[in-house]
C-alpha cells in the first residue's frame, strides 16, 4: 500500500482515486479467496475425524474355508447378478485358475498353494477400509463409508472416471468396459440387508462358518483368541487390523499373507496420502494472487518511473 | 454464399493439399472410432483393463495436453505480471495454443469418462472436496474459461468492436493472475493424483514431491512449447506477419531458452532430491532404473546443458532443437508416470491399441486445423492483418460482397 501512496503523491487526484480503487479490488478478491479457502481447509480435514473403529466387519478364517464357493453363489443371488455357466456346487476345476472379481462377480474364492504343498482357499471381496481410498479419491464422493461399516457406491452420481480403481490398493472397484453407459461394480457389504438386520449374503451361506460377522473390535478379540488357542494353526498376524489404516474385513491364515495374494501395505490410511497436497490449495489461493499483484505493481511502477524520468529529460 | 465459403475454408481450390488429405483421413478415421467408443463402450476401442483403468487418453490427452498447454500462463505471467513487455507478440499465439490445448484435454476426458454427460455434476453437487481429481477438474474448467476470456479480444478486434476491446484490456492483469493461480493448482494436481497409488507407481517415480515436479516441469514445457510453436508459426504463417511487427523472434527465442535452462537446472536438482528422499538407489540398475536415468539425464540434464550452450553461443537453431527435445522429454515423463511406471508389477502391461492412438492423433490434428483456421482469420500473430488484407470482419464482409 505504501508503495501505491508514494506513486500517487507525485501524480494528481485522478491517480490517487485509481490506486484506491484498485486496492479495494485487490482487497475484495483476497477476502473472497480467504473465505473460499477456509471452507476448503475444513473440508480437507473431515475424513481424518471420521475414524470409526467400531463398525461391523467380517473375520475370514481361511483355515476353516473348504473352497466350496457357496459364498459366490449366494453373493450373485442377493445382488441379482447373472448365474455363472458352471454351477458352483458341481465343479472344482475353476479353483485351478486364479480369478479376479469382476462387474458380475463381487466375490471369488481362489486357491493358493504355499511352500510345503499346503493348499489354502481364500475368499476375496471389497475389504471395506475404515478410511477408504476410493471414497477420498472419488471426484463426487459416490463411494462412501457408512456407519455400519459398508463402503457403498452411488450409481446415480458416478462419472465413470475410474480414479477409485487407481486409488484402491486391493483393486476392488470394477468397471463395465463393454457397456455404452458403464458404471463401477463392487461388493457393498450387503448394506441394505444389514440395515434390515440380516446377515450379508455370503456370511449367511457359508456352511463351515469360515466367515464370522460382528463388531470389528470383537472380531479382533476373537481372532486373537483363535491364534492363542491353536498357535500352530495360524500365522500370528491379523491381516486388515492395520493395513491401509485398517479394514472392516479381517483375515486369519496358516501361511504368510503375501502368499495368499494380499498386498503388503503400510499402516498409513490412504486419504492421508493426498491430504497434504490438498492442504496447500488454500495457501496457493491466498498467497499467489497477493504476490503476483505485488510483482505487477512493482514492474508497472518501474515503467512509470522510467517514463517520468525520460519526460523530464525531454522538457529540460 | 461465396463469401461465406471463403470465410469458412478459404480458397476452395487450395483445399486439397497433401497435408489436408492425410490429416483429413486421420480425422475421419478418428471420428469413426469415437462413434464406436460411444456406442459399444470403452472396451471395444481401448486396451484398458480392470488393473489398468487409465491409459493413453489420460496419459497423453490429459497429462501431456495440460503440460504442453502451459505456454499460455507462462507467457501471460512473463509479460503482464513480471513486466517483460518484449515478449508481448508471443502472448496471443501462446494463449491460443493453450486454449486449444485445453479444449483437446476436455474432449479427451469426455471420451474417457464412463458417464461424460454427468460432468456438470461436479459443480452442481460439489461433494468430492477431498479428491485431487475434483480439484483438477474444477481448476481445468475455470482455467478454460479464463483462457477463453483472455483470447476473446482477438474476436473483438476482428469484429471491430473497439469499445468492448478497450474495456477488456482492464481485465488483462486479473486474468493473468487467475491463470497462474489456477495453473499452479491443476498442473501440480495432476502430479498429486498419483500420490494415492504408492503400491502401483514404480518407487523411482513415486515421490511426495510429485506435485512440485509436475508444476515446475509445466513451466519448462510452457517455455519450450512457445519456442517451438513460435518458430513453426513464423515459418508456416509468414504471410500473416505484418510489416509493422518487426520484433526479433531470434532474440526472444534466446531469452526463452535462457529461462528454460534455469528452470531445467532447478528441476534436475529437485529430481535428485526426490531420488535421495525415496532412497531407492538400488533400483537404478534395473530396466526401470535405466528408463529413469534416461529421463533425468537424457531429457533433463542434457537439454539444460544444450540450452545453455545455445544461449551462450547465440545459436538460435540449437535452442529450437533443444525446445523440441525438451517437449519430447516432458511427454516421456508424463508417459512414464501415468502409463509405463504405473502398474509396473502387473502383467501383461498395458499397451495402447491402435484405435486409442488413432483417436488421440485425430484430436491433435483437429487442434492443428483449428489453430490454422483461427490464425488465418483472427489477429493472432499480428494485430493488423486479418483475412485478405482488411482490418475487420465488417470490412471483409463488404469487400467480399463487392467481389461476389
Amino acid at each position: 500500500m505504501s508503495e501505491e501512496m508514494t506513486v500517487s503523491k507525485n501524480g494528481d487526484n485522478g491517480t490517487l482515486n485509481c490506486s484506491r480503487r484498485s486496492f479495494l479490488k485487490l482487497f475484495g478478491a483476497g477476502g473472497a479467496m480467504a473465505l473460499l479457502s477456509a471452507n476448503l481447509v475444513q473440508a480437507a480435514e473431515t475424513p481424518g475425524r471420521m475414524l470409526r473403529q467400531d463398525t461391523m466387519g467380517v473375520l475370514v478364517d481361511t483355515t476353516l474355508c473348504v473352497g466350496c464357493r457357496t459364498c459366490e453363489g449366494a453373493c450373485n443371488q442377493v445382488n441379482g447378478l447373472p448365474k455363472p455357466k458352471v454351477a458352483f456346487e458341481d465343479d472344482d476345476s475353476l479353483l485351478e485358475q486364479l480369478r479376479d472379481t469382476s462387474p458380475t462377480a463381487f466375490t471369488v474364492v481362489n486357491k493358493y498353494t504355499t511352500g510345503k504343498g499346503v493348499e489354502i482357499t481364500r475368499k476375496q471381496q471389497c475389504m471395506h477400509c475404515l478410511e477408504p481410498a476410493c471414497s477420498s479419491a472419488c471426484i463426487i464422493r459416490a463411494m462412501e463409508k457408512q456407519s455400519n461399516g459398508a463402503v457403498t457406491y452411488r450409481s446415480d452420481l458416478c462419472l465413470g472416471c475410474r480414479y477409485c480403481m487407481v486409488a484402491c490398493p486391493f483393486n476392488v472397484p470394477k468397471f463395465e468396459y463393454s457397456k455404452a453407459s458403464p458404471l463401477i461394480k463392487k461388493c457393498q457389504f450387503c448394506f441394505e440387508r444389514q440395515e434390515q438386520g440380516e446377515l450379508p449374503g455370503c456370511v449367511e451361506a457359508c456352511p463351515v462358518e469360515a466367515l464370522k460377522y460382528g463388531r470389528r473390535p470383537e472380531l479382533l478379540e476373537e481372532a486373537r483368541k483363535r491364534i492363542h488357542d491353536t498357535p500352530d494353526a495360524y500365522v500370528h498376524y491379523i491381516y486388515g487390523e492395520h493395513e491401509a489404516g485398517g479394514t472392516s474385513w479381517l483375515y486369519l491364515a496358516g501361511a504368510p499373507f503375501e502368499k495368499l495374494g494380499l498386498p503388503q501395505l503400510s499402516d498409513k490410511n490412504y486419504p492421508e496420502l493426498t491430504s497434504g497436497a490438498m492442504g496447500t490449495v488454500p495457501a496457493i489461493l491466498l498467497m499467489w494472487p497477493a504476490l503476483l499483484a505485488g510483482f505487477h505493481y512493482l514492474s508497472h511502477r518501474k515503467d512509470e518511473a522510467h517514463e517520468e524520468r525520460s519526460r523530464h529529460h525531454v522538457s529540460r | 454464399m461465396k463469401k461465406l465459403i471463403y470465410l469458412l475454408v478459404g480458397d476452395p481450390k487450395k483445399l486439397f493439399t497433401p497435408f489436408n488429405l492425410i490429416s483429413g483421413l486421420i480425422i475421419v478415421l478418428g471420428l469413426g472410432l469415437i462413434g464406436l467408443r460411444l456406442f459399444k463402450g470403452l472396451g471395444a476401442v481401448t486396451n484398458l483393463s480392470q488393473t489398468t483403468p487409465w491409459g493413453l487418453w489420460i496419459g497423453f490427452d490429459v497429462m501431456c495436453g495440460v503440460a504442453l498447454a502451459a505456454g499460455g500462463y507462462t507467457i501471460a505471467a512473463t509479460v503482464h505480471l513480471f513486466g517483460l513487455k518484449d515478449y508481448e507478440p508471443l502472448v496471443r499465439p501462446a494463449i491460443l495454443t493453450g486454449l486449444l490445448g485445453y479444449v483437446f484435454v476436455v474432449v479427451g476426458l469426455v471420451l474417457d469418462l464412463g458417464q461424460p454427460w454427468r460432468m456438470p455434476f461436479i459443480m452442481i453437487f460439489p461433494r468430492g472436496v477431498t479428491s485431487v481429481l475434483f480439484e483438477v477438474g474444477m481448476c481445468v474448467a475455470a482455467y478454460l474459461t479464463v483462457q477463453a476470456l483472455e483470447f476473446v479480444p482477438a474476436f473483438w478486434e476482428w469484429l471491430g468492436w473497439d469499445r468492448l476491446r478497450q474495456f477488456w484490456s482492464q481485465l488483462t492483469i486479473w486474468l493473468a493472475i487467475l491463470g497462474v493461480v489456477l495453473s499452479t493448482l491443476h498442473q501440480s494436481g495432476l502430479g498429486s493424483l498419483f500420490l494415492i497409488a504408492p503400491t502401483k507407481l514404480h518407487p523411482l517415480w513415486y515421490s511426495m514431491y510429485l506435485p512440485l515436479f509436475f508444476f515446475i516441469s509445466s513451466i519448462i514445457a510452457g517455455l519450450s512449447m512457445v519456442i517451438v510453436e513460435s518458430a513453426l508459426s513464423h515459418r508456416l504463417f509468414t504471410y500473416r506477419l505484418s510489416s509493422s511487427s518487426h520484433f526479433d523472434l531470434d532474440d526472444l527465442t534466446l531469452g526463452l531458452g535462457k529461462a528454460a535452462a534455469a528452470v531445467l537446472y532447478v528441476y534436475f536438482f529437485l529430481k535428485l532430491i526426490g531420488l535421495a528422499d525415496g532412497n531407492h538407489w538400488d533400483l537404478l540398475n534395473t530396466p526401470y532404473g535405466h528408463l529413469y536415468l534416461l529421463e533425468i539425464v537424457g531429457f533433463v540434464a542434457v537439454p539444460c546443458a544444450l540450452y545453455v550452450f545455445g544461449v551462450r553461443t547465440r545459436n538460435v537453431r540449437v535452442v529450437r532443437i533443444t525446445g523440441v527435445w525438451t517437449v519430447i522429454g516432458i511427454l516421456f515423463n508424463r508417459f512414464n508416470v501415468s502409463m509405463i511406471a504405473m502398474n509396473w508389477q502387473s502383467s501383461p502391461h498395458y499397451r495402447p491399441s491402435w484405435m486409442e492412438v488413432t483417436v488421440s492423433l485425430a484430436l491433435v490434428t483437429m487442434g492443428i486445423w483449428l489453430f490454422r483456421w483461427m490464425v488465418n482469420r483472427l489477429p493472432v500473430l499480428s494485430t493488423d492483418k486479418p483475412v485478405v488484407g482488411t482490418t475487420t470482419l465488417k470490412e471483409l464482409w463488404s469487400v467480399e460482397a463487392e467481389k461476389a
